[in-house]
């Protein structure tokens, strides 16, 4: 989404500071997972807000529909049947853009601009910046950017930030008809979602926790899971997510001591010349041959 | 300047093309690079029509530079097999920098340095390409794990690092010793030149007179 802003925090590529002066408070999108009932609405009014329409699919054997995120659908429904102590429980978790305070995306996109963070904590691609390298898809440590066919850029969940700038709340929380989907600022979000494991634990979820993973420095979209002890049976949500080792390598380490290397190989090379000289052919040889020339 | 007897061939006609045709190459695929990799050289997408154009054309630069090194390979390698002597060369370079080759030992049609320089070029290119087919992104990452591509864009990144600083080495080479890169550019060297420099390659050439 392209909206003019006084309030970015990081910039992608840039490494001066991008116009920061408007402080908005941090926001989050707290999902209930034990009120998710799976209707899907929130998948429907993220298309009709943004605008995006997805190919119809085929069955897969499951509810999950359609079947991944796609650059048409920045959110979907991922359906979980699970024999625990309890008996047979359905785990339905809303996957799509987590809205990390330390963005894998942002750190490896080498188009400057193409991916900024608000200070309200939104993660928001510029598509007008963006080059479609899919760098963004490499850094994600949540498989979320998916690269457009039709026009080779990235997207992902906006978090609705046109709205949200705006004063509203995002159209999947908006339209959520159980209150699964919940909005506000961190801390009242925080507030509410611990008076939902208290609700939790007393109907005997004693695992029931918050799902703000720390490697990433939090997020800014945070699941409330009835059995927080393990994320993995969510569909595969990671446990310890963080940004790859090598995206950090790539973008920290190698991209300094290339410039390093560069810098120091061409003032050897002059240096070198200046102090030593050409190297010719020696006077010796050149009287030997000096008819020749 | 054909056939002169006073003069060596050096490099074919068609030796010199694939060369500068790969150096060309190596300069798109550098610069076009340089873009993707690294904020600070962004401004040289514009070169090759802003950031989108840039990321569509950098790949297939590099598969052309790794067609002609390729061919440049099989026309090289065998003159560039690494002796003994170019070890005792390569352990001596100290003496080379400091601009006495008097005690050098002799060298054919290539010493130790441009040897390394050729198996490393070989090398680095092996793993662009390699790595370089994970990460494009548009037709070919789909095959592949994220681990797989997010290892390769660390190897393409740090292989290119390395390979830029070697060519940036190679281009020093050629200018500090005169008449090198004239050597490649027309093909043809003085017999002064030759004996200098590949005293080895010069009796080949010249049937060991003088």
């Amino acid at each position: 989404m392209a909206l003019q802003s006084l309030d970015i925090v990081r910039r992608s590529a840039t490494s001066t500071r991008p116009p920061e002066q408007r402080q908005t408070p941090e926001v989050v999108k707290l999902i209930d997972v034990s009120k998710c009932i799976g209707c899907k609405a929130c998948q429907v009014a993220c298309m009709e807000w943004n605008d995006t329409r997805d190919a119809i699919g085929t069955n897969q054997g499951v509810y999950d529909n359609p079947a991944d995120l796609t650059e048409n659908s920045w959110t979907v429904m991922r359906y979980t049947e699970i024999e625990t102590e309890r008996g047979l429980e359905w785990l339905i978790r809303k996957d799509g853009c987590m809205h990390c305070a330390d963005p894998g995306c942002l750190k490896a996109c080498p188009a400057p601009g193409a991916i900024v963070q608000y200070s309200n904590g939104i993660v928001d691609f510029h598509e007008e910046n963006c080059i479609g390298c899919g760098y963004c898809i490499t850094g994600c440590p949540f498989n979320i950017p998916r690269l457009s066919k039709k026009d080779g850029k990235v997207y992902k969940c906006t978090l609705c930030s046109d709205r949200v700038a705006a004063g509203l709340e995002p159209a999947c929380a908006k339209t959520c008809p159980t209150g699964a989907i919940v909005f506000g600022t961190k801390e009242d979000m925080l507030q509410h979602a611990e008076e939902r494991l208290v609700d939790l634990k007393s109907r005997g979820f004693a695992n029931a926790g918050i799902y703000n993973p720390p490697d990433v420095g939090g997020t800014h979209v945070m699941y409330v899971l009835q059995h927080a002890d393990r994320p993995g049976i969510y569909n595969d949500l990671p446990k310890d997510p963080s940004i790859s080792a090598m995206v950090s390598l790539w973008k920290d380490g190698a991209k300094p001591l290339a410039s390093i290397l560069f810098g120091a190989g061409i003032l050897a090379a002059i240096l070198h010349y200046v102090t030593k000289g050409p190297s010719r052919v020696s006077e010796e040889i050149e009287k030997e041959y000096k008819n020749e020339k | 300047m054909k056939n002169d007897p006073k003069r060596i061939l050096r490099y074919t006609p068609a030796e010199r093309a694939n060369h500068w045709l790969s150096a060309i190459c190596f300069i798109l695929a550098a610069l076009s690079g340089l873009s993707l990799f690294q904020p600070y050289y962004y401004t040289l997408a514009q070169f090759f029509g802003g950031g989108v154009w840039d990321r569509i054309l950098h790949p297939f630069f590099g598969v052309a530079l790794c067609v002609l090194f390729a061919i440049m390979y099989g026309r090289f390698r065998e003159h560039n097999v690494l002796t003994p002597s170019d070890r005792e060369w390569l352990c001596r370079v100290r003496e080379i920098v400091n601009s006495d080759d008097s005690n050098m030992p002799e060298q054919g049609k290539f010493n130790g340095g441009q040897k390394l320089v050729f198996w490393l070029s070989a090398i680095l290119l092996a793993l662009l390409f390699l790595s370089g087919i994970v990460i494009w992104r548009a037709y070919f990452s789909y095959l592949f794990p994220i681990w797989l591509i997010r290892v390769s864009s660390v190897v393409h990144a740090a292989s290119a690092a390395i390979f830029i600083g070697l060519i940036i080495f190679h281009i020093y080479a050629a200018l500090w010793t005169r008449e090198s890169m004239s050597a490649m550019v027309y093909g043809w060297v003085r017999r002064a030149w030759a004996k200098q420099h590949h005293p080895a390659w010069f009796r080949e050439m010249t049937g060991g007179d003088k």
